[in-house]
């Protein structure tokens, strides 16, 4: 079998591990030992789109990892560049997987190693309920895609490794145009959320009125586009028609900004919109409207302290 | 007309006069029944009793030469709209935030003036107010219907009750002065939580500052607007840990209460005679949509 470690547990870290421990023999980097310990004893229970404990084993030690093929790192893009870290030297043989929002997590692993590297990009969701239980709450897939030293023929696999353990996932041959796609949609819904305190309903949506939400979505969303213009990528998905999408779902979903914002945690702002501001200056691209959003993000976090 | 903070402080002045009868229609009947009872009293930057007529029915009060409309700008319909028959022979002035007061009440009454006022206050109890800055007021005609000479005789009148106004030809200048200024840090404050002073020493958000400030300066020249000063310096000398450092925008307070705000009057007005005169303000179309973003929230969480 397939030897993998998931690097990091949260609600993705535990959507996957526990999945792939399915197919694959799955061990689990997690930053506490009493974590770890909990899921070797108790292993590791999914509620919601699926059903069933995953037994897995799992360590707070980098040293103690097995020689694995594959490694993904599943932590959020605030804690990337310490968990890269802890990881140089380690993992000799395996491709290392990113899977965190905004863009330069690749950039970020890459410097502590020179392990081959996966690109993806994931749109399911989950919650976690404690540190041996999580619900799978949206069963949309991950996508993947090569970034150094790998080919279309790795991202496969490592989709249909997803696939066998349960969970929907697409190789493509060049991940960007999929990346920039979430990152547009991502700078634009998660900071209107964190904003206005709205989660991600049909307000985003709504255009009758010059001063309605949606104008200032989609005009926040065009510059994205320009800026994905400018660094020639040619997007997967229009993030406007993302956007009305999911808001068409039905389901009011609570970005993750919007979560940190209101729970006075520090935020993923600087590799999502921090992320596409700084390719719009690198490229030229005025991008007025996510400079403001960015901005007013960030003096929000400041405002913890007040 | 609306007898808040900014009403009381003129009503408790005007009464003051020998030679002027004032009447003060407020929908808070405690207010109003406080201040027939006791009077309308004023604390803080200056102490005083005043002694205006107070009514919340609006038929009780008889033609008037002049009035004063200080609602907040959402309520100014509501208020012109029950009042105006008291000014068949009288004008109608504003002295509230924002844009469009003027053309609502020019809609039913004919002789309008502008005004632009800075004292602040806020009601601490019926009948009791507490007079937290103490600052000038600009009026002007609305149009040709509104000769000078009587706008003069209106500001004539609050200076001598000790509120000091002047009478200018073309009373925007200021009013968009003031306008400007609150566009451009209240919602800020609201957005983040923070506070004038903190907002102005971030750098980044002080450049966002300016973007929405240059976008109604634009709008202001498009119109032949001539500012009686640069809201950029009144925005500076507010950041001084001695003015207004502290201070939490009213914007940032009504969105901490879950108030209504006045960010259409503001930003919102900036933005339609933007659009009238052909100016783009892309910055203060975002605010808005974010400040109305954070109203809707209320109701849908």
């Amino acid at each position: 079998m397939t030897s993998v470690v998931v690097a990091g547990a949260g609600s993705i870290g535990s959507l996957l591990a526990a999945h792939l421990a399915r197919a694959a023999e799955v061990t689990v980097l997690t930053r506490r030992e009493e974590h770890a310990a909990a899921l070797r004893q108790q292993g590791l229970r999914v509620s919601g789109r699926s059903d069933f404990t995953a037994q897995l084993d799992a360590t707070a030690d980098p040293g103690a990892l097995p020689n694995a093929e594959l490694a993904i790192l599943a932590c959020k893009g605030t804690d990337l560049e310490p968990l890269a870290e802890r990881l140089a030297g380690t993992l000799p043989a395996a491709t290392v997987m990113t899977i965190q929002n905004g863009l330069g997590a690749e950039e970020v692993v890459s410097a502590h190693g020179d392990w081959p590297l996966l690109s993806s990009v994931t749109f399911m969701s989950g919650t976690r309920h404690g540190d041996t239980h999580v619900e799978y709450v949206l069963d949309t897939a991950t996508w993947i895609g090569p970034y150094r030293g790998t080919t279309e023929e790795d991202a496969i696999r490592v989709a249909e490794l997803l696939e066998a353990g349960g969970l929907k996932a697409e190789a493509y041959p060049d991940l960007r145009p999929a990346q920039w796609a979430k990152l547009i949609f991502n700078a634009t819904v998660n900071g209107v959320a964190a904003l206005t305190g709205l989660p991600h309903d049909f307000h985003f949506a709504q255009t009758d009125e010059p001063s309605d939400l949606g104008i200032l979505v989609r005009d926040l969303v065009d510059e994205g586009k320009a800026v994905a213009a400018a660094a020639g990528v040619e997007l997967h998905d229009d993030p406007w028609s993302m956007n009305v999408l999911a808001t068409e779902r039905g389901h009011r979903h609570f970005p993750s900004m919007l979560e940190d914002v209101e729970a006075r945690r520090p935020t993923e702002l600087e590799s999502i919109n921090g992320a596409l501001v700084g390719e719009a200056w690198r490229l030229g691209v005025d991008v007025p409207l996510q400079t403001a959003v960015y901005r007013l993000v960030k003096a929000r976090e400041a405002s913890y302290s007040e | 007309m609306g007898c808040g903070a900014v009403g009381s402080l003129f009503a408790a002045h005007l009464s003051l006069l020998d030679d002027v009868e004032v009447w003060a229609f407020d929908l808070n009947e405690l207010h109003v029944a406080a201040m027939n009872r006791d009077g309308l009293r004023l604390s803080g930057a200056g102490d005083l009793l005043g002694r205006p007529r107070g009514t919340s029915d609006a038929a009780a009060i008889p033609p008037c030469d002049f009035g004063i409309v200080a609602t907040k700008a959402m309520h100014t319909e509501p208020a012109i709209d029950a009042t105006a028959h008291v000014f068949s022979e009288g004008y109608v002035a504003t002295v509230q935030n924002g844009l469009g007061n003027e053309e609502t009440i020019a809609g039913r009454v004919d002789r309008v003036i502008r005004g632009t006022t800075f004292p602040a206050g806020k009601l601490l109890e019926p009948g009791h107010v507490q007079w937290d800055v103490r600052g000038d007021t600009t009026f002007g005609p609305y149009n040709e219907r509104t000769p000078l000479a009587d706008v003069e005789r209106l500001a004539d009148a609050c200076t001598r009750a000790g509120m000091p106004a002047d009478a200018v030809e073309d009373a925007r200048g200021p009013q968009w002065r003031k306008v400007i200024f609150n566009a451009s840090t209240n919602p800020i404050g609201a957005l983040t939580g923070l506070t004038h002073g903190r907002v102005c020493e971030r750098s980044d958000l002080r450049a966002l500052v300016t973007g929405l400030v240059d976008e109604g300066k634009s709008v202001a020249a498009a119109q032949g607007i001539e500012l009686d000063a640069d809201p950029e310096e009144l925005i500076d000398h507010a950041a001084k840990p001695e003015v207004a450092y502290d201070h939490k925008a009213s914007m940032l307070q009504d969105v901490e209460a879950r108030r209504q705000t006045e960010v259409d009057y503001l930003n919102g007005g900036i933005v339609r005679f933007g659009q009238e005169h052909g100016v783009p303000t892309p910055l203060n179309a975002a605010i808005q949509a974010l400040v109305k973003g954070v109203e809707a929230s209320w109701t849908q969480n």
